[in-house]
């Protein structure tokens, strides 16, 4: 694969393992074992069968008519939105709980934005019987709280992160504090395609299934190989990477990736990393940050919890760099209307993340005959709050 | 050689390090602090430089980065400020802090800048060892600064071996794993490490650091080490009032003149 990790750990100049000797031990098992636990047939059998019968997968490939009259292509939705806790953390976090298992872990923790992959990481402790804790920023705990209650009610407990802006960033870095204290029986489910290598390569290669399928149901539905485009949502990039993962060598599929632009990319309230992210560390990888001149993280914004990142995925960062991958923005509005449109054309009602992928519709330019796949990476039910504050419903 | 060689070949034992983060109470302490901390008898210094995500640390030292923050500091107001840190202080001086912040300023201006105005060691808990072998030893070493590397009860032996052979002025032994100011219980486990540790016979020496914070636990960290950081313990006392008068008094709480 052309786009992938190298022995190091790296994308180009992207990825590897910034990461404090605390966290070595853990991550050096991870990285030892996490390929040839993957790809064990034990591991692989009871994976599948939970992505089928648990989780409901495959996940449809949608050809959505309206849709398609109205940007003049024929539009698919990869409809992640229908898995089991309602988006594609689910895939990552049953990968996840299986390997944490081979790897004789009591305990796991996650950190969560939108509580999609905070949801997911209960659900799989539920399923498996164990200890689950979960840090969630404030300011996140309170404009996604059903999936707090959610969290709860699944036998997790819910952490508050009240340091730095409340939000994802600390989320994650009071995650990893928890597991700097506890190296030894903790397993710490990263929800996104970030953090120290093998974690970005980790959750891509448990996402990728989203690509696998749909590139097999793009065949059956209009005989074509491949589509002329595909499209997502970026924060961290999980259901990006897994959406692009097995186009990333077909070189004539653009693929399009939808940042978070907040109030406006230079609004000063923005989550558009590649727009205004530089060369930095965080959470353990060399990637595309928001930050000052004195390398400050900067506190990034969007409506949208799960985009609210001031970092990207290294192999994003590299697939923006390399240009095998085009880095676009909405804005908050745009991806509310967006939303709005999609209950109203499609009878979907899409999360704010997966509206900001859609928003993006109404800026191409489409070829009658294109085919477009765009992954709907959640359900909107934890977004009702917000749509209905905003649209006074 | 730099002040950190000289020190270590000079004295053995009850070697002792503070830390501070700069510009935490107040931005414009950071010399103040270093000068009264060499008069109350620290034998060296980690200078703390401030960053928004620091991961390793506990609420006191990442409150400290963030009031600093606050304050305004930044690695060129830093290195602005140690402009007469050779005129104020003698003792062997480290710079501490994240690897962002220093890769923004560029390493090589880093390392620079560093050693004209006269700090002797660096210390970026997420640096790695490839990265820093393969990318950056050098400009360390063209600046005559020590990269110190941290070990914990969980490092390997062999990698323990590869972190001695990459040091030049001494380990810095995390007494566990655990981010900065924890309480540390002192249970057969860490008892156990430490011996591990020193019969190892490395060929740097050991320095302590991480639940270090009065006589009783410093006492014991000397008797497998060549001596011990206090950091949390100390930044807490920066969050007093009269901070500065209060520091000889604490340094003699760590360390009573007798075992000096």
């Amino acid at each position: 694969m052309n786009y992938g990790v190298n022995e190091q750990g790296y994308y180009g100049d992207f990825g590897g393992a910034y990461i404090p000797e605390m966290l070595y031990p853990n991550v050096e098992e991870l990285r030892q074992q996490y390929l040839s636990i993957i790809n064990d047939a034990d591991f692989k059998a009871e994976f599948d069968q939970l992505l089928r019968d648990y989780v409901g997968r495959p996940s449809p490939l949608y050809h959505a008519k309206r849709y398609s009259e109205r940007y003049g292509a024929n539009i698919f939705f990869k409809r992640e939105d229908l898995n089991h806790t309602g988006s594609h953390k689910i895939n990552n976090a049953i990968g996840q709980i299986l390997l944490a298992i081979r790897l004789g872990k009591k305990r796991i923790i996650a950190e969560t934005g939108a509580g999609q992959h905070g949801v997911a990481t209960a659900t799989v402790c539920a399923l498996k019987g164990i200890e689950c804790v979960v840090y969630m920023g404030e300011i996140d705990m309170a404009r996604q709280a059903p999936n707090v209650s959610r969290m709860k009610m699944l036998g997790a407990k819910v952490i508050p992160a009240t340091s730095g802006s409340k939000t994802l960033k600390d989320a994650t870095n009071e995650a990893l504090r928890d597991w700097i204290g506890n190296p030894v029986d903790t397993h710490y489910i990263i929800g996104s395609a970030v953090g120290p290598y093998p974690y970005p390569d980790m959750v891509a290669r448990f996402q990728s299934i989203i690509s696998l399928e749909a590139k097999k149901q793009l065949k059956e539905q209009t005989g074509k190989e491949l589509p002329e485009y595909v499209m997502a949502c970026v924060g961290g990039g999980s259901n990006a990477i897994g959406m692009f993962y097995h186009f990333l060598d077909d070189e004539t599929v653009k693929l399009i990736a939808v940042e978070a632009a907040g109030k406006g990319v230079n609004s000063g309230h923005s989550a558009a990393t590649t727009a205004l992210g530089r060369e930095g560390v965080l959470h353990g990888s060399r990637t595309l940050l928001m930050q000052t001149d004195d390398g400050q993280v900067v506190e990034p914004y969007s409506i949208s919890a799960g985009l609210d990142y001031p970092g990207i995925g290294p192999q994003h960062a590299f697939l923006h760099k390399a240009k095998r991958a085009q880095y676009v923005s909405v804005t908050d509005d745009e991806a509310l209307q967006a939303g709005l449109l999609c209950s109203q054309l499609e009878g979907i009602i899409p999360a704010i993340e997966t509206a900001h992928a859609l928003a993006q519709l109404e800026k191409m330019k489409f070829k009658p005959d294109d085919n477009v796949v765009i992954c709907i990476s959640g359900r909107g039910d934890k977004d009702l709050d917000t749509y209905i504050k905003y649209f006074g419903y | 050689m730099n002040r950190l060689n000289n020190l270590f070949n000079t004295k053995k034992d009850n070697l002792l390090s503070i830390y501070y983060t700069a510009g935490y109470p107040e931005i414009d302490t950071t010399l103040d602090i270093a000068e009264a901390l060499e008069k109350a008898g620290a034998d060296f210094l980690e200078i703390g430089f401030p960053y928004s995500d620091p991961v390793a640390d506990g609420p006191i030292i990442q409150h400290s980065s963030e009031k600093s923050l606050e304050n305004g500091m930044t690695l060129h107001l830093l290195f602005e400020q140690l402009k007469d840190l050779r005129k104020r202080v003698s003792i062997p001086v480290m710079l501490m802090g994240y690897f962002n912040p220093v890769i923004q300023y560029g390493v090589e201006r880093f390392c620079k800048k560093a050693a004209e105005v006269g700090v002797d060691g660096i210390i970026v808990p997420d640096l790695p060892i490839y990265e820093y072998e393969t990318l950056y030893a050098s400009t360390f070493k063209d600046n005559n600064l020590s990269n110190i590397f941290m070990v914990t009860p969980q490092t390997s032996e062999e990698r323990i071996r590869k972190i001695d052979e990459l040091s030049n002025s001494f380990i810095y032994l995390l007494s566990s794993s655990t981010i900065t100011g924890a309480n540390l219980q002192m249970t057969n486990n860490i008892e156990d490490y430490y011996k591990r540790i020193k019969a190892m016979h490395l060929k740097n020496p050991t320095i302590f650091g991480f639940g270090i914070k009065d006589n009783a636990t410093f006492k014991n960290a000397c008797q497998y080490a060549n001596g011990a950081i206090v950091g949390t313990a100390f930044v807490k006392l920066l969050g007093e009032d009269d901070y500065l008068e209060k520091i000889p008094g604490f340094v003699k709480s760590i360390r009573p003149i007798s075992n000096a």
